[in-house]
């Protein structure tokens, strides 16, 4: 009896000093499809890390941005690993808020991350955050639609022909609407679509000094091209429309084309959710000629702050999470069409992966033809293609997103739009300081 | 002829009583229905009759753990009330029984602090916690919420301590029972329905309150708001699994609502019909 309890005793002594030993690190995340499959795959690297435990914290985007800022402004250290986008990489890389990840192992292969995205995570070369999945825009259509409307939907459209499909496509009497738009505001809501629109038309928010763009022409055509389109083959009150108010509409069948998120194609084409599942067909983003095309680039990423006190361990998860091991682990568990999207160039050279994705070839092309640190015809001072990567942007951005949905909702002028838009932005790149 | 017009105002009178009851209930059903739905049928538009899927459920318990965010829940409202209880019966009891000439002040000054926004004061009581080790604590957000709701808390004890006749404490006094006897033993026992009901709205608040429990916890404090919000997307349509989520956060609250209905109005309408 003594003995049993002799080796008992020991036996829990030993666990307690191992749970004691293990280290739990803490992950920010965001709730969608991929990363909550991430979290149910976790084994395959508890398994290989007995020693580090995961814990995981999940929030609506917005709530997340505010919280992982708070966290990391105040160096609160909360969590060790925080999934952000590509707005906040430059601006916190800059601020020495996170820590560069140079010690990804050796196989982790960081060249076969697709340039691109690389680029809009990287500061001076280095890689501030590692991306989980990529995305850009495209335009969705229904192929049914389209045929009945006699026209053919090119592989790379100019925005004259998607107001003409727009024009035919559209049937009020059956509730179908030739063209769904965001119209809601918010930087990354109407101003994304809006802001990867304009450099299709050669617009661009500040010039090589910073001073804003409002109100030069190419900012008038685009959001009067916008505004027209929309009043003519929109939804009504489109200027209460974002993603998720689009996705319900064109799931519905009350849509022609939508130009919205790569990520949106394996919502609108999974019959579970959609009632036009099979009859979706893409195209890239439109263009005007000029050599732009009207797509964004977007990635959510991993990131570790720098008052993380658990730097290694943190390390080893997001190299584990973006790796090519982990997509073929999921390719294993959920198929092919389940692995994240738009990181790595050898996915996209994947036979399996191509026959999986019907979209894919048009995601890598999307993305391939965004340039963060080029995204318009002519010159600026910033990176960002549906946004620029500086601190102001998320409230000037909100604001310029307040008087074009206005517009759009017809309760100001295209010109009386673009001239506040044009006060707002001096007043605060002056505030700033980047003007005088 | 005076008994019909009786009876039929009551007749209006309960319907409108039925339409306005409804109306403040049906967000709270269509979430309970939506529950029950399937993804695909629940963005296509409005429907009544659900198909009566369990899955979103299942899937809501497979992806976070219902119970650990539940039990935090019930730690943190139950905590901060009796906290606020302990705080705020002795603070009324002063404003009400032995006034000065700055309590309508106090008490004014007091309800003042709710209507500043929170968000104002976000990074000093981040900063706070974060220099405390409070962050993702019970124990710090427990004294949170009991701050937050502590002015409500003094507010209606004060009213319903203001009913009790002094005369009676005066008498226990001149029976020479001390300062804690007469508030346990005298006071505390004839204001039970009002204490009573204090503590229930305080525990509903403590339960719903969003903007704090989401900010100061990570995973070990989390209650149930930030189970709910982690079900919150921007991209993609989980609406039947979000109110699955909303359902399994409010049906506690609702449950212990249903059952104390009475005492709660008894409460709240004490004192308020002379």
């Amino acid at each position: 009896m003594k003995l049993r309890t002799l080796i008992l005793g020991l036996c829990s002594t030993s666990a307690l000093a191992f749970a004691a030993h293990a280290e739990s690190i803490t992950i920010a995340t965001v709730n969608n499809g991929d990363m909550v499959r991430m979290q149910k795959l976790t084994d395959d690297f508890t398994k290989a890390n007995p020693d580090i435990q995961l814990n995981w914290v999940t929030l609506e985007e917005n709530v997340l941005r505010e919280r992982v800022t708070t966290d990391i402004a105040t160096k609160g250290g909360q969590y060790d690993v925080m999934t952000i986008g590509t707005y906040e990489v430059p601006i916190w890389a800059k601020q020495s808020w996170l820590l560069p990840l140079d010690k990804l192992g050796d196989d982790y292969d960081a060249k076969d991350i697709i340039p691109a995205i690389a680029g809009g995570l990287s500061v001076d070369g280095k890689l501030y955050a590692a991306p989980f999945y990529g995305e850009s825009s495209f335009v969705m259509y229904r192929k049914d639609l389209m045929e009945k409307a006699g026209l053919k939907m090119p592989d790379a459209p100019t925005w004259d022909f998607i107001k003409q499909a727009a024009d035919k496509m559209t049937d009020r009497a059956n509730g179908v609407n030739g063209v769904c738009l965001r119209g809601k505001a918010g930087w990354g809501e109407n101003m994304a679509f809006l802001t990867a629109m304009s450099n299709s038309f050669g617009a661009r928010w500040f010039d090589e000094n910073w001073k804003p763009q409002f109100d030069q022409p190419e900012w008038k055509k685009t959001l009067q091209f916008y505004v027209d389109l929309m009043k003519a083959d929109g939804p009504e009150g489109a200027s209460s429309n974002g993603f998720n108010e689009n996705l319900a509409l064109f799931q519905q069948g009350k849509c022609g084309m939508w130009i919205d998120a790569t990520v949106a194609a394996s919502f609108v084409s999974d019959p579970k959710n959609s009632t036009v599942a099979d009859k979706v067909g893409y195209a890239l983003a439109p263009d005007n000629g000029l050599g732009k095309r009207g797509n964004w680039l977007w990635a959510w990423s991993l990131a570790i702050p720098a008052g993380t006190k658990k730097a290694d361990a943190a390390e080893k998860f997001v190299s584990w999470a973006t790796s090519k091991h982990y997509a073929e682990l999921v390719a294993s568990k959920e198929g092919w069409a389940n692995v994240p999207p738009g990181t790595r160039s050898s996915l996209y050279a994947n036979p399996e992966y191509q026959k999986a994705a019907p979209f894919a070839k048009m995601t890598l092309d999307s993305i391939n033809a965004a340039d963060p640190t080029h995204p318009t015809v002519k010159p600026v001072p910033y990176v960002g293609v549906q946004f620029v990567a500086i601190p102001e942007f998320q409230g000037l951005g909100t604001t310029v997103g307040q008087l074009f949905s206005a517009a759009l909702a017809g309760q100001s002028s295209v010109d009386d739009a673009l001239k506040q838009a044009q006060d707002a932005a001096t007043a605060a790149m002056t505030e700033g300081g980047y003007i005088k | 002829m005076a008994r019909a017009v009786t009876n039929r105002h009551k007749t209006i009178a309960t319907i409108a009583a039925w339409i306005v009851a409804l109306l403040i209930f049906f967000p709270i059903l269509y979430t309970i229905i939506t529950s029950f739905k399937s993804e695909q049928e629940a963005i296509q538009g409005f429907n009544l009759i659900p198909s009566g899927t369990f899955e979103s459920y299942s899937e809501v318990q497979a992806q976070s753990g219902y119970f650990k965010f539940f039990l935090n829940s019930v730690i943190l409202s139950v905590g901060s009330t009796i906290l606020a209880l302990l705080v705020a019966i002795p603070a009324a009891w002063s404003m009400a029984f032995s006034p000065t000439k700055r309590t309508k002040d106090i008490l004014m000054w007091m309800l003042s602090t709710k209507m500043m926004p929170a968000v104002a004061v976000l990074f000093p009581i981040y900063l706070i916690f974060r220099n405390l080790g409070l962050l993702d604590s019970r124990i710090g957000l427990m004294v949170m919420l009991m701050l937050i709701n502590l002015p409500i808390v003094v507010w209606m004890l004060y009213t319903y301590f203001r009913e009790i006749p002094g005369e009676i404490l005066e008498a226990a006094r001149m029976d020479g029972a001390s300062l804690w006897n007469e508030i346990v033993y005298v006071l505390t026992p004839m204001a039970v329905p009002g204490i009573a009901s204090t503590m229930l709205l305080n525990i509903i608040l403590a339960w719903n309150e969003a903007f704090w429990t989401i900010r100061l916890t990570t995973t070990d404090a989390a209650p149930l708001t930030a189970f709910i919000s982690s079900f919150s997307s921007p991209q993609g349509l989980f609406w039947a699994k979000l109110s699955a989520a909303s359902t399994l956060a409010i049906a506690p609250i609702l449950i212990m609502g249903w059952f104390s209905q009475k005492q709660l109005v008894r409460g709240l309408t004490f004192g308020a019909v002379k």
